[in-house]
């Protein structure tokens, strides 16, 4: 009779984490389906001419060099308007804060910020940046929206890196009369700087993929040159995939799956490169 | 010895007093300095410390402002739940029922969807599969989290659309059901990696105390994991919904766009976000339809945030559970 | 009660260089509500060594961290009294309290180096305080170590990380980088706890010799090691309350060989006894 009841359960046992198993595979085989498909679909239209050519024909032919510039001075931009306010707010909350509602405030602005949607963002930048401050629909207005959402992942990934610095290191410094400021420039920002480089650049390659945001800040569809200034309208990956996929007709689907390819291509090479960092710097670890 | 510690103890301070006193003391190099380079420098810091603050309320006060004089036109009760929106006719009618019932809709089906599979995943990775398994498969899952959301849009609309379409037998593939299934998918990272990190934190003594009066690992994990881990889990839960709630590429691109308050998942809708996005190009600035929009992106951006308190506050109460 | 202990005899000393260089009058240190220190008063004389004995939890490093504000750096610190170096408050607004560390200088209970070379370790100090003349630091780096008792162990390999470095050279080189920004006083709080007694040896010997031109206040649990060492021995205990309050300071040979105060006695004999 044991023995039965033993069985009887070994074999729930064996469906339940069957079952398991069967919920991890179907999480991890999309992600390895669309990898490859994307591949397999888009990797005869990528070719060199693709990737430095002007489109024509509304994107059904051609290239899309203007989409790729585009985004990484997007990436560009971002980088700049967010990484120095990002760092400096994490070395606020870290080194200078003190625990009181001010610090807690600014905590709370923080994890609800990484919340808030990211068209609310384009909302915010279509108010502020292009008409409140005249940017127009530009690349300025677009980096900044973009900044604005990266802000939070900087902050937390710099807080967490600046944290994780050991405090000794902190004490021997002030303790000859260093300066807190020196401090931090000198001893905690140089150890804590692969950390945060991984933040800031997983924070870039999210900004590469968005498209909601520059939808509503003016991403255009075509253009016949690069833009010259950060005042004038840009083309983007992800906005450009977009069109192409949903608004073009008669679209030869080899391109639109060769713009999804290298939307791809571009934001998991930044992505990988965040993980390698993080890689690198463990192994580190050992001083 | 100090000689002048020799003597008695009065007599020794008193000497001390007076040669303390005596004593010509440099002041030099004590007295407080400037540094203005440094004043300068943690100004700056200060002031980006209060920058998530500054945008966070310049949210706020944008959206409001840019969105409540709509409800001088359009009474907010009528805003919310009139079922038509018919922006550019004469006069213009703004009711966002379709939206509303579109996103509560899309996203309690991607919810249901993603929950299940989302914690039986972290399960499996955190207390059955092998530590080398687990490993391989986690950045995986993180790449997913990667995907732009145009991509999953763009997957969703040239491969899931059709799948649905004749597996339900419907008009066309664009619909809530689709939009739905590939938003489960982009919230099944942020579901798994913090059930996971919940599960993680289940002190060892419960799993032991289960597997010494007999209990199989299975119903360890069922009994004792699942239900120690519940706050994490419902805070898990919560982010899923609220990257649901606020997905725009995805929905717009594959959910259909009708503006019909949708009565089953399998309808055409359109989204909140879906429809800001899609209106605010035509937008006149400052006309009527901009306003609503800016009142949908309010109404919105309640939402979420509303959502996402209710996650800090969960994940906050699981942290205090264990906490040692 | 007869103990040897191996008492430096320093009376020999030359009486001009005994002058107060830090004392404290009736300070109490609060960390919030709770009160760490009360009412100590003392006076650590120039160009000595001053061990501060007790046990764990009196307060010792909170006392020692008195000397150059380290305790600022904990939040809800309040220092009510006074301390003075050279006869300057150093507790008044108008000090700056870089400067005033730069001149009281301080050595951890764990050899923290950091995760640089040894001579970047070492040059970090004169660095930021203004040195830029890459011989003046090299000059600097070599008289420092030399004064640590590391130079020779360490000249052919000035580049190696000062975290390959045993622990008894990590700690001399914590010295030498106090040393290399020129304090007049050097602060030690249980600089030896972590090391081995070859390495520990070496340190003490080593404070002896600095000694001569710096004022050394050294924390520590180790009895033995205060009475070869030090010249001067406060002894702290705990009150009910938990506050640290100093019971007797005095000559370290009269401290160990006839205290004045029953506790002191019953604490000393106790850990000898």
């Amino acid at each position: 009779m044991a023995a039965v009841t033993l069985d009887s359960r070994k074999i729930t046992q064996r469906a339940a984490f069957t079952l398991l198993g069967l919920a991890m595979v179907i999480t991890t085989i999309p992600v390895l389906f669309i990898i490859i498909y994307t591949i397999l679909k888009g990797g005869g239209a990528v070719t060199w001419e693709f990737l430095t050519q002007f489109p024509s024909q509304a994107g059904r032919a051609g290239g899309i060099l203007p989409a790729i510039i585009g985004t990484f001075y997007l990436m560009l931009g971002t980088l700049i308007f967010a990484l120095p306010v990002g760092v400096m707010a994490g070395i606020y909350l870290t080194e200078y804060a003190r625990n009181n509602w001010l610090t807690r405030l600014i905590n709370l602005a923080i994890a609800n910020l990484a919340g808030v949607p990211s068209i609310i963002f384009g909302l915010f930048g279509l108010s502020v940046f292009v008409l409140a401050f005249n940017f127009g629909l530009s690349l300025l207005a677009a980096s900044l929206t973009l900044a604005c959402q990266a802000l939070a992942m900087v902050i937390t990934t710099s807080r967490e890196a600046i944290l994780a610095v050991p405090r000794e290191y902190r004490e021997g410094s002030l303790a000859i009369g260093v300066t807190k400021w020196q401090t931090v420039r000198h001893i905690v920002l140089p150890q804590a700087f692969p950390g945060i480089i991984t933040g800031v650049v997983l924070a870039i390659s999210r900004a590469a993929g968005e498209t909601a945001p520059i939808l509503v800040v003016g991403a255009a569809f075509l253009l016949p040159h690069l833009p010259q200034s950060p005042f004038d309208q840009f083309m983007a990956l992800p906005y450009h995939l977009y069109t192409v996929a949903v608004h073009v007709p008669n679209m030869p689907k080899e391109i639109v799956w060769g713009v999804a390819l290298v939307l791809l291509v571009v934001v998991l090479s930044f992505d990988m490169l965040a993980a390698a960092i993080r890689i690198k710097t463990r192994q580190r670890k050992y001083l | 010895m100090c000689h002048w510690l020799n003597r008695s103890n009065k007599e020794g301070l008193a000497t001390l007093q007076e040669q303390v006193t005596a004593a010509t003391v440099p002041t030099t190099g004590l007295r407080r300095r400037l540094r203005l380079g440094e004043r300068f420098i943690e100004v700056w810091i200060f002031l980006s410390g209060l920058l998530a603050i500054v945008v966070l309320l310049g949210i706020i006060a944008i959206l409001l402002k840019e969105g409540l004089p709509i409800f001088a036109h359009t009474p907010p009760w009528k805003f919310l739940f009139g079922a038509k929106w018919y922006p550019i006719s004469d006069p213009p009618t703004f009711g966002i029922a379709p939206f509303v019932v579109s996103t509560l809709m899309v996203t309690l089906v991607s919810t249901v969807i993603a929950v299940p599979i989302g914690v039986a995943c972290a399960a499996y990775l955190s207390e059955v599969a092998h530590r080398k398994l687990a490993e391989t498969v986690k950045p995986i899952i993180e790449i997913l989290a990667g995907f732009p959301s145009v991509m999953m849009g763009f997957i969703g609309l040239a491969l899931l659309s059709p799948l649905v379409q004749s597996a339900f037998n419907l008009n066309t593939g664009l619909c809530g059901l689709t939009a739905a299934i590939m938003l489960s998918l982009m919230s099944l990272p942020i579901i798994v990696s913090v059930s996971e990190d919940a599960l993680h934190v289940v002190p060892k003594e419960f799993k032991e105390a289960s597997y010494a009066l007999g209990a199989t690992k299975w119903e360890t994990i069922w009994h004792v994991c699942i239900p120690s881990a519940l706050s994490g889990i419902a805070a898990a839960i919560m982010l899923g919904i609220g990257r649901a709630i606020g997905e725009t590429m995805t929905v717009l691109m594959v959910a259909g766009g009708a503006l019909a308050v949708p009565v089953s998942p399998t309808d055409p809708m359109t989204t909140m976000t879906a429809a800001i996005a899609s209106g605010i190009g035509n937008a006149v600035r400052g006309g009527l339809q901009y306003q609503a929009l800016f009142a949908v992106g309010l109404i919105l951006f309640i939402l979420t945030l509303a959502v996402n308190i209710i996650a800090e506050r969960v994940l906050e109460r699981q942290k205090r559970k264990f906490a040692r | 009660m007869s103990i040897n202990l191996n008492v430096p005899d320093i009376s020999a000393r030359p009486v001009e260089k005994c002058v107060t260089k830090l004392k404290t009058e009736q300070v109490s240190l609060f960390y919030g509500s709770f009160q760490a220190l009360r009412n100590i008063t003392l006076d650590i004389p120039s160009r000595c060594i001053t061990a501060i004995i007790g046990p764990s939890g009196c307060g010792k490093s909170s006392l020692l961290r008195l000397f150059n504000r380290m305790n600022d750096l904990i939040p809800g610190a309040k220092v009510e009294g006074n301390v003075e170096l050279d006869g300057i408050p150093i507790y008044d607004a108008r000090i700056d309290v870089a400067d005033l560390r730069k001149r009281v200088g301080m050595v951890f209970q764990k050899p923290n180096p950091f995760p640089m070379s040894v001579f970047e370790n070492v040059a970090y100090g004169p660095r930021r305080h203004g040195i830029k003349n890459r011989g003046q630091l090299e000059e600097i780096v070599e008289k420092s170590l030399r004064q640590a008792a590391l130079w020779d162990e360490v000249k052919d390999n000035l580049g190696q990380s000062g975290l390959a470095l045993s622990g008894g050279q990590q700690q001399r080189l914590c010295i030498a980088r106090v040393l290399a920004v020129e304090p007049e006083v050097i602060l030690m709080d249980e600089p030896c706890s972590a090391l081995d007694p070859v390495a520990t040896l070496k340190i003490e010997d080593l404070m002896r010799n600095l000694s001569q031109t710096y004022t050394i206040i050294i924390v520590t649990h180790n009895m033995q090691q205060a009475a070869r060492v030090s010249d001067m021995t406060a002894f702290l205990m705990i009150e009910p309350d938990r506050a640290g309050v100093l019971v007797e300071y005095g000559p370290t040979a009269q401290i160990f060989t006839n205290p004045k105060d029953r506790r002191t006695e019953d604490y000393i004999t106790g850990r000898f006894g």
